[in-house]
This record gives C-alpha cells, sequence and structure tokens, in this order.
C-alpha cells in the first residue's frame, strides 16, 4: 500500500519543487509560435461620449497588424460581457441590467474602459502604436462615490438607468424590525464606509490566444480561477463559439483573492482577434494596467441601528447600504453586497429580526465584484462594530455582550431571519479559545506598559461566521445565479494502480494539489506519491465551476471523494468475482480488497491490474476499466466562523497604529492539511489587516481619476507590518459535507477588519473616540487625534 | 550591441537592444522565466536576481549593465542545472511552507540568500526588515519569515561544515 498520506498529516506540498526552482508555468511564461502581442487603448476619462476613432495613425506604425474597435465588435454582431446573477428588488423587478461592450460603444464609463485594441509583431509596437490611436472624446462630469451618484441631478451614467440605481434590494421583515425598535431600551446607531480595494494578486492579468483553422478551434489560456465558466459564458454568450470548439488552459496562476474569478473582455478581445488575424496574440497587463481593469471590491457606504432590551440583548438589527458596481455590471457583481452580504447580518448571535436595504449603485468607476470574502467581511465589520459601540453605550463589557447573544452550540441547526439555516458551530467555544489564546487575562499589564512610553494600547474582538462552499444550486437560482453550482471530479486508476484525478475547481495557491492527494490517498489506500491532480484546462477536465468562495475543499473535495467511493464499489465487484465470494461479503481497508472473516484479499493493484486486462473479470455484467466520476450539489452553504482579538499600539505623536498581537481561533470543520490551513488563515487574516490599516482605493470625485493607481500609491501590507500571529482551530463537523469540512480560505479576511479596528477605537476610547473609518492610516489617526484636542500622553 | 557575461555559471554572450531590461532579456530572450514581473514601479520584488553577489530588482536595470558582471538567477540557485537538487533556502521555504502561489517566490528566495549571507545571525525583526522590498499577497509573511530564518541557519551550518 506505499506511502499513505492522509486527511490530518501534513505532507510538504507537491506544487513547491516547481516554484521553488522557478520552474512554474504561468500564462506571461508561455510562448507560441508565430505568436504577437496585444495592446488594449483604454479611456483616460472617467466618463466621456465616444466621437470617433481614427486607426490610420496606429495602423502605419512599424509591425502593427490591426486596430479593433467597438464599431467591429458590434459589425460581427458579438454580444455583451454577461452578469451570472440577476437580482430584484422587493416587488420582484428584476435589476437593471445595462450591455457591457467587451470594446466600448458610444460611451466610456471608468478610466480603463477598453477602447481599442491593438495588434502588433511585438508588445513594445503594440504599446507604440496604441498612443498613437486617435480617440476623440466629448468628456462628461464622472461620479465616483455612491452617496453622489444617487443625489438628484448626478451624471447618469446609462439613459435607462434612473439615478444609476441598479437595483433597490432588500431582504428580511421590516414590519417586525419596526415593531422590535420601538420597543427597544437602547438603540445603537453607526455610519461607516467599508473602504474599496483592489486585490493586486502578484500575478497580474494575462491571456494567449490561439485559432488552428485545420479544426477550427480556439484556445485561450488566461489567468482565471474558473477555466469552465470563461468556456461557457465566453463562447456560449460572447463570442458564439460552440464549446467543442473553444479550450481554455488556466495554467499555474498566481494568486487570485476573487480578481481572476470573472470573465473578463480582455479575454474575448483577444480570443475574437486571433481569428481575425489567425496568429496567436498574447496580453500582459502591467500592474498600473491592472489597478484600472482589475474588477475592485468592497465599497460601501452604511447607516446601521441596533436595537437592545435593558439587559443588552439584541431585539433587532437594521441596516441600510448603498454598494458601488462601478460602471458596469461584473461576472459576481450585484451578488455581493446582497446575496453575500444581508443573509449574514445575523452572525453567531440570535437576533430575532433583521431587515438590510441595499441599493445597489453605477458609478465612474471600475467595476466591483468578489474580493476575498465578498460580502461577509463587510456583514461582519457592520455588526461588529455596532456590538462594540452598543456595549460601550450601555456600559457592558464587550466580551459580556456578545456572550448574551451568542447562538448556544446546543442550538444549532439554527435558523437565521435571513434566509440561512447555519447546520453547526460553537462560537462560545472560539471566544473562550481566543480569550486564552491572546493572554487576554494580562492586556491590562501590556495596556500599562504601553502608557509608560506614551502609546495607547488597545484590544479588539470580533466574532463570525461566514456562508461558504458556493453553492447549493437550487438555493442560489432562487437568489438569483445563472448557473449551477456544483463541482465535479473524475479519478482516473492507471492499470498499475497510480490515479490521476481531473477535478474542477483551481488551483493558485490553496495546495490542492496536495491536500486532493491526502483525500484520494486516505480513500484508496494508495501512496501519496502515485496521486497527482490535474486543473485547469477544459480539454483534460470534464467540467468545473472553479474555486472561489472557499469552495474547492467542500464543493470539489465532496466530488472526488464520492468519486473515490464509486471507485472503491467498483473494485469491490471486481474482488468478489476474482475472489470467488459474494460482494457483500467483501471489505475495502488500507488498500486491500479481502473476503470478511477470511485472509483472502487482492491488492488494490491487482484490482487495478484486473479491470484492464480482464481475462478473468465479470465482462457479462461489468465493464473493464476503472474509472468513475461524480458530480456533487451540496445541499446547504457551510459556516465556518470563529473569534478574531487583535491588539495595537497607538502612536499618538505620529498616529501610526501598530498591529502588535493577532490571535484567531476559528471553525473550519475537519482539517485535512493542518500545514495548508495554517496558512491560508495567515494570508486571509494579513488582506483583512490591509483592508483595516493600508489599503484603500481612492477616486477623484468629478474627473473619475483613480489616484491610487500604482503599488506607490496603494499600501499593501509588508513583512514589517505583522507580528507573528497566533492561529488555532476549534472545529465542529459539518453535518452535510462528505468529510465534515466547511472551507478556509476566506475567514481571516472576514475576522479580521473588524478585529483591528475594534482594537485601534478601544485603544481612543478614553479620549472619545468611537468610531475609525478604515483604513487606520497614521495621517487619519493623527487628524483624529488633533481634533479631539486631548491631553498629550504622558512622557 | 553585444553583452557578454557570466549567467548562473555559464559564459554567456547576446546580442540586445541597450533599453532592454534584465527582467525581459532573462524571460523573453534567454527562456528563463523564473524571474517574475509583478510590478512596473520597483516595488513587488518578484525580479530579485544576484548581480555580482548583490540582491537587485532585474526590472530596473538595463542589459548593457550586465556587461562583463557575474548574474544568478532562480534558475541557477539549486547547484546543478536540470536537478532537482535545491539550495538549502529553497529546502526550507518548502519545509515551513513559505510559499503559496509561487509567484513572488523566485524573487523572495534571491533576497532570503542574499540576506543570509550578508547576515549570519538574522533576527525575525532582520528578516521582516530585509524583505521590505519584496510583496507577497498570499502568506501573510508569517511563514516566509520562519523560512528565511531556518534557511539562513541552514546555510550557516553548511558553511561550517
Amino acid at each position: 500500500m506505499g506511502n499513505v498520506i492522509g486527511i490530518g498529516a501534513s505532507p510538504k506540498r507537491k506544487e513547491d519543487q516547481r516554484f521553488l526552482t522557478g520552474r512554474g508555468n504561468y500564462v506571461s511564461d508561455i510562448k507560441r509560435p508565430g505568436m504577437t502581442a496585444g495592446a488594449f487603448v483604454r479611456s483616460p476619462h472617467g466618463h466621456a461620449i465616444l466621437r470617433g476613432i481614427d486607426k490610420a495613425a496606429a495602423l502605419a506604425a512599424p509591425g502593427v497588424i490591426a486596430v479593433l474597435t467597438g464599431d467591429d465588435v458590434k459589425a460581427d454582431g458579438l454580444g455583451s460581457l454577461p452578469c451570472g446573477w440577476g437580482i430584484s428588488d422587493a416587488k420582484g423587478v428584476p435589476m437593471k441590467e445595462p450591455p457591457f461592450p467587451m470594446l466600448a460603444q458610444g460611451k466610456v464609463r471608468f478610466v480603463g474602459d477598453m477602447v481599442a485594441f491593438v495588434i502588433a509583431e511585438t508588445p513594445e509596437q503594440a504599446n507604440a502604436a496604441a498612443e498613437l490611436l486617435t480617440v476623440e472624446y466629448e468628456v462628461l462630469p464622472s461620479v465616483v462615490g455612491v452617496l453622489e451618484a444617487v443625489r438628484p441631478g448626478a451624471p447618469q451614467l446609462f439613459d435607462d438607468v434612473p439615478n444609476n440605481i441598479c437595483c433597490d434590494w432588500e431582504l428580511g421583515d421590516k414590519a417586525a424590525v419596526e415593531a422590535a425598535f420601538r420597543k427597544a431600551a437602547h438603540v445603537a446607531k453607526l455610519s461607516l464606509v467599508n473602504n474599496r480595494l483592489i486585490g493586486n494578486p502578484m500575478e497580474p492579468r494575462a491571456a494567449i490566444a490561439e485559432y488552428e483553422p485545420g479544426t477550427d478551434r480556439f484556445t485561450l489560456w488566461t489567468t482565471s480561477q474558473f477555466p469552465h465558466v470563461v468556456r461557457f459564458l465566453m463562447g456560449a454568450l460572447v463570442l458564439n463559439i460552440p464549446q467543442h470548439k473553444l479550450r481554455v488552459v488556466a495554467p499555474d496562476v498566481g494568486g487570485g483573492f476573487g480578481v481572476k474569478q470573472f470573465h473578463y473582455g480582455e479575454e474575448a478581445v483577444i480570443t475574437w482577434a486571433a481569428k481575425r488575424v489567425m496568429r496567436p496574440i498574447k496580453w500582459v497587463a502591467s500592474r498600473s494596467e491592472g489597478y484600472v481593469s482589475d474588477r475592485h471590491g468592497r465599497d460601501h457606504v452604511t447607516e446601521a441601528e441596533l436595537a437592545l432590551d435593558e439587559t443588552g440583548k439584541f431585539l433587532a438589527f437594521r441596516v441600510n447600504t448603498l454598494a458601488n458596481m462601478g460602471g458596469y455590471l461584473s461576472t459576481f457583481g450585484p451578488n455581493i453586497p446582497t446575496n453575500l452580504y444581508g443573509p449574514l447580518l445575523g452572525g453567531v448571535y440570535t437576533t430575532p429580526a433583521i431587515y438590510c436595504n441595499v441599493k445597489v449603485v453605477f458609478t465612474n468607476t471600475v467595476p466591483v465584484d468578489a474580493y476575498r470574502g465578498a460580502g461577509r467581511p463587510e456583514a461582519t465589520f457592520v455588526l461588529e462594530r455596532i456590538v462594540d459601540v452598543a456595549a460601550s453605550e450601555m456600559g457592558i463589557d464587550r466580551v459580556e455582550i456578545r456572550r448574551r447573544n451568542m447562538i448556544p452550540k446546543e442550538a444549532y441547526p439554527y435558523q437565521t431571519p435571513v434566509l440561512v439555516q447555519y447546520d453547526s458551530g460553537d462560537p462560545m467555544g472560539c471566544l473562550d479559545g481566543a480569550l486564552v489564546a491572546a493572554d487576554v487575562k494580562n492586556f491590562g499589564i501590556r495596556k500599562s506598559e504601553s502608557a509608560r512610553i506614551g502609546k495607547f494600547r488597545g484590544l479588539g474582538y470580533s466574532t463570525y461566521v461566514e456562508a461558504c462552499g458556493l453553492a447549493p444550486s437550487r438555493f442560489a437560482g432562487r437568489l438569483g445565479a445563472r448557473g449551477g453550482l456544483y463541482e465535479s471530479a473524475t479519478v482516473r486508476v492507471h492499470p498499475t494502480g497510480q490515479v490521476t484525478v481531473m477535478i474542477g475547481t483551481h488551483n493558485h495557491g490553496q495546495g490542492h494539489e496536495t491536500t486532493f492527494a491526502q483525500i484520494v490517498s486516505e480513500k484508496l489506500g494508495v501512496s501519496f506519491e502515485n496521486v497527482d491532480i490535474v486543473y485547469g484546462d477544459t480539454d483534460r477536465v470534464q467540467f468545473g465551476m472553479g474555486t472561489y468562495g472557499s469552495r474547492s475543499l467542500v464543493v470539489g473535495g465532496a466530488a472526488l471523494s464520492k468519486a473515490t467511493d464509486k471507485v472503491v464499489a467498483k473494485g469491490k465487484k471486481i474482488a468478489a468475482h476474482l475472489l470467488e465470494a459474494a460482494e457483500m461479503d467483501i471489505q475495502f481497508e488500507a488498500g486491500k480488497f479481502s473476503v470478511a472473516g477470511t485472509d483472502r484479499m487482492k491488492t488494490f493493484e491487482e484490482i487495478a491490474g484486473a479491470a484492464y486486462v480482464p481475462h478473468d473479470y465479470p465482462l457479462e455484467v461489468l465493464e473493464p476499466g476503472l474509472e468513475e466520476q461524480a458530480y456533487y450539489d451540496p445541499v446547504n452553504f457551510t459556516y465556518p466562523g470563529g473569534c478574531h482579538i487583535a491588539e495595537v499600539e497607538v502612536d499618538p505623536e505620529t498616529g501610526t497604529v501598530t498591529l502588535v498581537n493577532y490571535t484567531a481561533v476559528d471553525d473550519v470543520g475537519t482539517v485535512i492539511n493542518p500545514m495548508i490551513v495554517e496558512g491560508q488563515l495567515h494570508g486571509g487574516i494579513v488582506q483583512g489587516v490591509g483592508q483595516a490599516l493600508f489599503e484603500n482605493a481612492v477616486y477623484d470625485e468629478g474627473s473619475g481619476q483613480l489616484l491610487s493607481g500604482s503599488l506607490m500609491d496603494y499600501c499593501m501590507p509588508r513583512a514589517d507590518h505583522m507580528p507573528m500571529m497566533t492561529v488555532a482551530t476549534h472545529s465542529t463537523l459539518c453535518t452535510h459535507t462528505p468529510m465534515g469540512v466547511k472551507g478556509c480560505g476566506e475567514v481571516g479576511t472576514i475576522g479580521s477588519p473588524a478585529a483591528v479596528i475594534n482594537a485601534v477605537v478601544d485603544a481612543l476610547s478614553h479620549l472619545g473616540v468611537t468610531h475609525v473609518d478604515m483604513p487606520a492610516t497614521p495621517n487619519r489617526i493623527w487628524r483624529l487625534l488633533q481634533n479631539a484636542s486631548l491631553p498629550v500622553a504622558a512622557e | 550591441m553585444q553583452i557578454s557575461f557570466t549567467l548562473n555559471g555559464r559564459p554567456t554572450i547576446v546580442d540586445v537592444q541597450p533599453a532592454t531590461l534584465v527582467a525581459e532579456l532573462l524571460r523573453e530572450q534567454l527562456n528563463l522565466t523564473g524571474t517574475h514581473i509583478g510590478c512596473d514601479t520597483s516595488q513587488c520584488g518578484a525580479c530579485v536576481v544576484h548581480l555580482d553577489g548583490l540582491p537587485v530588482k532585474s526590472c530596473t536595470l538595463l542589459a548593457p549593465a550586465l556587461d562583463g558582471a557575474n548574474l544568478l538567477t532562480i534558475e541557477g540557485l539549486q547547484g546543478a542545472p536540470g536537478s532537482n537538487r535545491m539550495h538549502p533556502m529553497q529546502e526550507a521555504f518548502r519545509e515551513h511552507h513559505g510559499l503559496q502561489c509561487g509567484f513572488c517566490t523566485p524573487g523572495m528566495l534571491m533576497t532570503a540568500v542574499a540576506l543570509a549571507a550578508e547576515k549570519p545571525d538574522l533576527t525575525e525583526a532582520d528578516v521582516r526588515h530585509g524583505l521590505e522590498g519584496n510583496i507577497c499577497r498570499c502568506t501573510g509573511y508569517q511563514n516566509i519569515v520562519v523560512s528565511v530564518m531556518a534557511g539562513a541557519a541552514a546555510m550557516n551550518a553548511a558553511k561550517g561544515e
């Protein structure tokens, strides 16, 4: 049976060898014979009418092969970029869904909107010619903020979208919430901004497209988290390419975080153009280009109110949010601030009545879509901030008020008032674990020590629950999903007993090649080294919805588990024949098929051999071969949760916030590979810390220019921004996934922003500070301290 | 123009346009795609290589500067070309899960090896400060820091043998 490495072990990752030695195969590394280079001409204006494009100078430039514009797209009768979710307002009126042309037609709506595509022999020539393209714009005023966009008289992006409102969405029992507020002993109120973020995976987006006239087939290599979905959306809905004539490959992808889980116009343009010029074309985004074209995240303005009784029990929660969609609807855009936000506003609490209204608003900014956490960090931030506000106003300890309202472990499964039913969880257990791990009881000593050197120390708590493992197709369909959200896996057992798995999820840092191999090794008793995982190629993998929403292990792993069960079931039939026993008497354990109560057995390798050399084989009733496929559609979301505790020190002289301790105790269900889970938690937490302390996408109102358009202006977390974090798991098992797994990719990003900001507010609470918007930069904190005009810290 | 330099231990002569960046030369002309380009403002560090033993960002270095120099890239770090044998720093990154998507990894490793070579007894603060010019979006840096300290210790131990 060899070297079985199963569930709960931490083998070193299979994918590491190639990455450590510089042998990864990212899209930008790929070269094709006769390859040309493409460059996009993008709008320099936030809002403008396209008066005309003169191609002559660009076409005359050295090496230029073609210049394509929106008129060419129109002439070819191509579709617009589809939105994968259709939401409706309270009366059932569908959202406004204006077309999103792959190259602008008539108007541009954000800085970075694509106007033309230039194809030349080299990237230098393509870029030089792009500069020569003459585009005549009639510049219009831009509107970039949601509050400004819905004001009367604001610039209108679309003629048929009044007040720029795409959808006025709501969830929950408004009347019950109003009734609860009327009898509340206390109402806490909070206005906040959830800052706009840019995902910044380290690998910029890139694509290569090629058309083979001999077979009439297209191949697109793209930096995507879901190649099959790109094939479907682009082939069926934009370019009218039959699915069997289109191959989409997402090879090694250098980070995604949501940014690469959309069908982008660049993919469609380059694929269409490859046939027009009959040459392969490569496009690699520069980082600056990514800033104005990668979909952004978050960007909410929210008013929240929490009603409490005299003991601090939550009676009702009311949230009104304006959510920025940017200039067009991206693939998942309208789903994020609605379906992935409102249903999580219950958090880990027993709040009986919740109402949420979200106005989804168009602005002259890059389209906004999912970014790690997607809706759930926003929900957690609103809830965990207002809980702190309420505790402070009512004079109740912040931990105590959470305890009084937490769903007890025994109350699961727990039906919330906002659609979702949590299957399992133990928020109190996570909280207790985190309090110990963070050494909260000695916080007072540490705070005094900080005070002695003139620093303000604060402690912040955040509990959270999230919905991941997207998703039960039927449920998602009711919420407006236009596709299914299952996953598929094929387990191919070779005649010699080694295994190749084809799976529809996509690995771009998560360690799937390792985790999935552990599942197969455990379930089939085969050596870990003898399992390879194949993904990211529509010609090699049957189908799949890809990787996002912490779904890969939850949904893909479940499909894989089901497929291995089918392999074992067929193996038992073969073994029964070879061992001359009844199928029901065959047991499979540790890679051996045996007859119960005897020492007669066949190894997994012997059964695989028999399946492919069926000389002694029940051919009348059983097909040769040993390859099984399973599709898995989850019955519910999974609900990871946990408690995060942040400890910060604020220097009042400079306003600098230093994160000095960070503790997370997360319930992610069964842990397959603890090393990888820990790595996911670390990375997620730091992305959330980035939102809380550093990152901010800023637009100039009026011109629509992105002011934070490079790594020089948009502050990413660095190694010296972080202390050593303490992360641990406190798991309850998911009751409906085959292995009890819940998912762990996003928990860190969901729990951390509120923990950090709660800590900053705590550090400054003695100065009367009750809220700090993100990011808590030195500039923002310093100004706050000046306005508070407070006693200077003790020398 | 023609330049001659030592690339991963081998004498190399290439014709380049004077405005070619070293990162482009490596990736496009010499097919050494382990050196990555993650930004256009010299912030991310995915392109770090060693020029005459010192870490430099190859996206801001013009190819003519290589003339007569000694250049080491990620492909040359692990000893015998084409082998799967790894440098102690590479081993440490694997052992301590110091990488996820792998894109920043070559630059991280080249910076880490230079850091360890410069100062034998690296502290955590040294490592965090020393990695200031390398951005990773996946790992949260924690396991990178652990890896660099372990890799540096292994490099020192190997030196002592």
